[in-house]
């Protein structure tokens, strides 16, 4: 067996993993980086965010030529090339898992393709096609990422039944899907499908879509969902999946104060195909694992202090392996300062927002506190809306249904949370997490001049609604400020 | 009647010993006016009170321990704010239209602490132990961060930019503790630094100022200026570093040292013909046998006499440090203000190698070359501005030192000299050359009629230098 050994050894090249191994080469450090796929990139570029969005930016395309026909233009019914497709799909992800390969390259990350496993806390063994390879590392960190949720009950081995990696592979457009799971993942899977033509109905266990959003915000969402998908269930339990002639036979069962199913009431359905999206889990049964002293929690989850170390201390972890929430950027975000902690600095992960983004469209997103987070802590705030039927850009490209919101600290007007749901809302999130990480007041937003005509004019104008006067809404306050 | 009571200080806190009272019997006091100084293990706090009216009974003591509902004071015709004795909480109601107004522009209560009397944002000084001359340097510094320094539950965290944060941590400041200057107090870079500067200042072992203690200025609400442009035309500097650190040490010395200053005069005739002699030879060393660098020695060679003169006070501890080496430090007066750099081991020098290093260092100080070490550790100080005149002048304490000699301009007096060999009534005028000193002493260490045996000693060692071989 060869044998290496190096400073830092980063196992799983997701966005966590690379950029921890990117980073630490940038400081100087001799980095690997171990993955089983020919180049870095992990579940977020081969089989997650970016080819999701790859199919959700066609999916926009097909609609937005839809509704041409209300503005006087009409096109024909599109003809799908579904391989092309996928063809398209797949050269995004090759363009850009290759160019982090390159990048590694230049940066002189050894990136070893492999399975490891873990045989100490300063070793590992690694068996690739090339052989196994013995690894010792000054430092270790543990990017592994997460997989699809699977429900023992409702798994079994059928090309009807997918998740959210064979159902990016796009295997056809079903007659019919049922999506079991209210969350980004259904929702987003479930309008390419709709848009691609699939009658896509979306089973929800509790009381609405999106659970953890603002229901202000989701309600823009579901009701463009209600025209898009044949049908949402919430408060709707599935108990049973079987594969028959003609497909997978679905049981229904509502469960108590449900609007959608009625408390025990049963009923059936059969889908050409069912897509399972309930959640993902951490990849934390890396094998050797128990060779180290790293512990894992009830949810799987590796134990991590605030610099992401490890109960080992010579390893870190980070990602969607490290704890909620499972987001690309917070894996990144987690690799700087996992790598400032092994170089001696004094980093620490204490975001005071990490934006959610929901890529639907009309798309949601938030960061920082929530309004119902603040309810639950009993933060005293106030919020400020502005509807976007009142902005310019809106009305332009015919979206008036968005909404912004600002949740405030009632007296000083500071910006502890922002939550946008519209067009192109993943894209105006950002001003908001800048505001609540710079400690922004309402003030410093509204005093801030926003381009015109554009849908960043709706922060701006929240603003000036939680004073009274803004421009294109008119609600006086209450209270003088 | 109304009694305050201690109010609840934050989580596990059980009180506190109290540092300060800042009222006193027969003062009218507002709702949420501070009254009352605590140092918990936390931190130094300002309770502010609950009650309005005038004082009529104090019920605590600086350097006493009180708990959490102990009665503080009490009120004539007090408004009180609490109706029920569980509920400490300041702000809770306020009945009288003053205390309503209060109340409007009081911070509204964390909701996670509504009963806190005594908010974060109040926390008036550095570690309660960096004060000590015992403390160790790191008391003060924060350890590195092993979790986000985010309050816990729903307190906002503290409003800074995320690279503000990261410099806090790195230099090792906890963000909350940090007074932001900013709009609705977000937290600068320079916020943090000058935090930082405050922490570091406050170690007497670095020797650079000493800002607000628990008792300090700097703790209590600025009075505001009036607007001076009313009356014709002003500029405003910025205060330099060494202006700045200067007017921090000297504030903090003056508001904790109770100062004395006693005069004498010492008859330089017979120094000034040794200094004259042996002027060229001490030149041809490196040096300047000047009336400063022969006062090192005599105050070197007197301090051993008299080892409280060379001591610091420790409150915390109530003990008082005896040094055993002796570090003499001399005024400098360079164009970038007030400096000291110290004169080591002074009783172990001779008056040749004193005079090479006060020269060595008065260059230094004046050519920017001073190093913080070399301003570090003096044990009594020296100023002279004899070279500009006066006569007597009362010079401030260099705190933690206990004493300092103020040194003025030497003039030709006529002085009666009684001859010894013709008995009472028989002498004659002279003029001697009589140096004016100035000695000011902490008298929390120092008592007048000690003092006043010292100087005599100093004098005396001045007129005959011989005592200086004889004792040194």
């Amino acid at each position: 067996m060869a044998s290496e050994s190096i400073q830092v050894a980063v196992l799983g090249a997701g966005p966590g993993g690379y950029a921890a191994a990117f980073y630490a080469a940038d400081l100087g450090m001799q980095v690997a980086l171990i993955d089983e796929e020919p180049n870095p990139g992990g579940v977020c570029l081969y089989r997650g965010c970016i080819p999701s969005k790859a199919l959700l930016h066609v999916a926009k395309v097909i609609d937005e030529a839809r509704h041409a026909s209300a503005w006087g233009v009409t096109f024909g019914e599109p003809k799908i090339d579904i391989a092309r497709l996928r063809a398209f799909k797949q050269g995004v992800v090759d363009k850009l898992t290759g160019g982090v390969g390159q990048v590694a390259k230049l940066r002189k990350v050894k990136f070893i393709q492999g399975r490891a496993t873990l045989t100490g806390p300063h070793s590992m063994t690694i068996a690739g096609s090339g052989g196994a390879t013995a690894l010792e590392f000054e430092h270790g960190v543990l990017a592994t990422g997460s997989q699809p949720t699977r429900i023992p009950s409702l798994s079994f081995d059928s090309p009807r039944m997918m998740d959210s990696t064979s159902a990016l592979d796009l295997p056809d457009v079903p007659g019919s899907l049922l999506v079991i799971g209210g969350g980004y993942i259904g929702l987003e899977l479930g309008s390419v499908y709709a848009t691609l033509g699939s009658k896509v109905s979306v089973v929800e266990m509790t009381a609405g879509l999106l659970p953890g959003a603002d229901r202000d915000l989701v309600n823009v969402l579901h009701k463009r969902l209600e025209k898009v998908f044949a049908s949402i269930m919430v408060n709707t339990k599935v108990t049973r999946v079987a594969e028959d002639a003609k497909g997978i036979r679905v049981t229904f069962e509502g469960s108590s104060n449900g609007s959608s199913g009625q408390p025990g009431s049963t009923s059936e359905q059969v889908f050409d195909r069912v897509l399972v999206a309930v959640g993902r889990r951490p990849n934390s049964k890396i094998p050797g694992l128990d060779a180290t002293a790293v512990k894992v929690d009830a949810n799987g989850f590796i134990e991590t202090d605030g610099q992401r170390r490890t109960a080992e201390s010579s390893i870190f972890a980070i990602g969607d392996v490290a704890g909620e929430p499972m987001l690309a950027h917070k894996a990144s975000h987690e690799a700087r300062v996992a790598i400032e902690a092994i170089a001696g600095h004094k980093g620490v992960f204490e975001p005071l927002a990490i934006p959610a983004v929901v890529f639907t469209d009309p798309e949601i997103a938030w960061c920082g506190l929530t309004e119902a987070q603040a309810l639950e802590r009993g933060t005293e705030i106030e919020v400020a809306k502005f509807p976007w039927a009142a902005i310019g850009r809106a009305i332009t490209i015919d979206r008036p249904e968005g909404l912004t919101k600002l949740v405030l600290e009632p007296k000083s007007g500071r910006v502890l949370g922002v939550g946008i749901a519209g067009a192109g809302a993943g894209e105006l999130i950002a001003e908001g997490v800048l505001a609540v990480e710079m400690g922004a007041t309402a003030d410093d937003m509204k005093l801030t001049i926003h381009p015109h005509p554009t849908l960043s004019e709706t922060l701006m104008e929240s603003a000036e609604v939680f004073f009274g006067q803004s421009t294109h809404v008119f609600k006086p306050r209450r209270k003088s400020r | 009647m109304a009694e305050f009571k201690v109010p609840e200080l934050g989580e596990n806190v059980p009180g506190g010993d109290v540092t300060n009272v800042l009222v006193k019997v027969g003062d009218t006091i507002a709702v949420d006016q501070p009254v009352l100084e605590l140092e918990t293990d936390k931190a130094t706090v300002e309770v502010p009170s609950s009650v309005a009216g005038r004082v009529t009974e104090i019920k605590v003591k600086p350097g006493e321990k009180v708990n959490v509902g102990a009665v503080v004071l009490v009120v004539e015709d007090g408004n009180k704010s609490t109706p029920k004795e569980q509920e400490p909480a300041p702000k809770a109601q306020a009945p009288t239209p003053k205390a309503q107004q209060e109340e409007q522009t009081a911070q509204p209560p964390t909701p996670d602490a509504p009963k806190t009397g005594a908010p974060k944002d109040k926390v008036v000084s550095m570690p309660a132990k960096a004060q000590g001359s015992s403390a160790k340097p790191q008391a003060a510094v924060a350890k590195p961060p092993a979790q986000p320094s985010k309050p816990a539950g729903g307190h906002p965290a503290a409003p800074a930019a995320p690279s503000v944060r990261r410099l806090a941590r790195e230099v090792g400041v906890n963000i909350d503790d940090v007074q932001g200057s900013g709009p609705e107090g977000r937290i600068s870079e320079e916020d943090v630094k000058e935090h930082a500067r405050r922490i570091l200042s406050s170690m007497p072992s670095l020797g650079s100022g000493a800002p607000a203690s628990a008792g300090g200025v700097a703790a209590r609400p600025a009075v505001p200026l009036p607007d001076f442009s009313r009356w014709g035309e002003i500029e405003r500097q910025p205060m330099s570093n060494v202006r700045r650190t200067t007017s921090e040490r000297l504030s903090h010395a003056w508001t904790t040292i109770p100062h004395v200053t006693q005069f004498d005069k010492a008859d330089i005739s017979a120094m000034e013909e040794l200094r004259r002699k042996y002027r060229e030879q001490v030149a041809a060393a490196g040096g300047n046998l000047t009336v400063t660098a022969m006062l090192v020695k005599v105050i070197a060679t007197a301090v051993k006499q008299f080892p409280q003169f060379n001591s610091s006070l420790d409150p915390q501890s109530n003990e008082i440090v005896y040094k055993k080496y002796v570090n003499v430090g001399v005024a400098v007066d360079t164009d970038r203000g007030l400096l000291v750099p110290v004169v080591r081991n002074a009783d172990s020098k001779n008056i040749t190698e004193i005079a090479v290093d006060v020269h060595q260092l008065a260059e230094k100080a004046r050519s920017r070359k001073l190093t913080l070490e070399e301003m570090s550790g003096g044990g009594i100080t020296i100023s002279n501005l004899g070279g500009i005149g006066g006569t007597y002048f009362t010079p401030i304490v260099n705190w933690p030192e206990v004493a300092i000699l103020g040194v003025s301009r030497g003039i030709v007096e006529p002085v009666w000299r009684a001859d010894p060999s013709t008995g009472s009534g028989q002498g004659k005028w002279e003029p001697r050359q009589l140096l004016p000193l100035s000695l000011s002493y902490d008298h929390r260490v120092i008592d007048g009629a000690d003092a006043m045996r010292f100087l005599r000693w100093v004098v005396e060692a001045v007129e005959q230098p011989f005592l200086l071989s004889l004792l040194g």
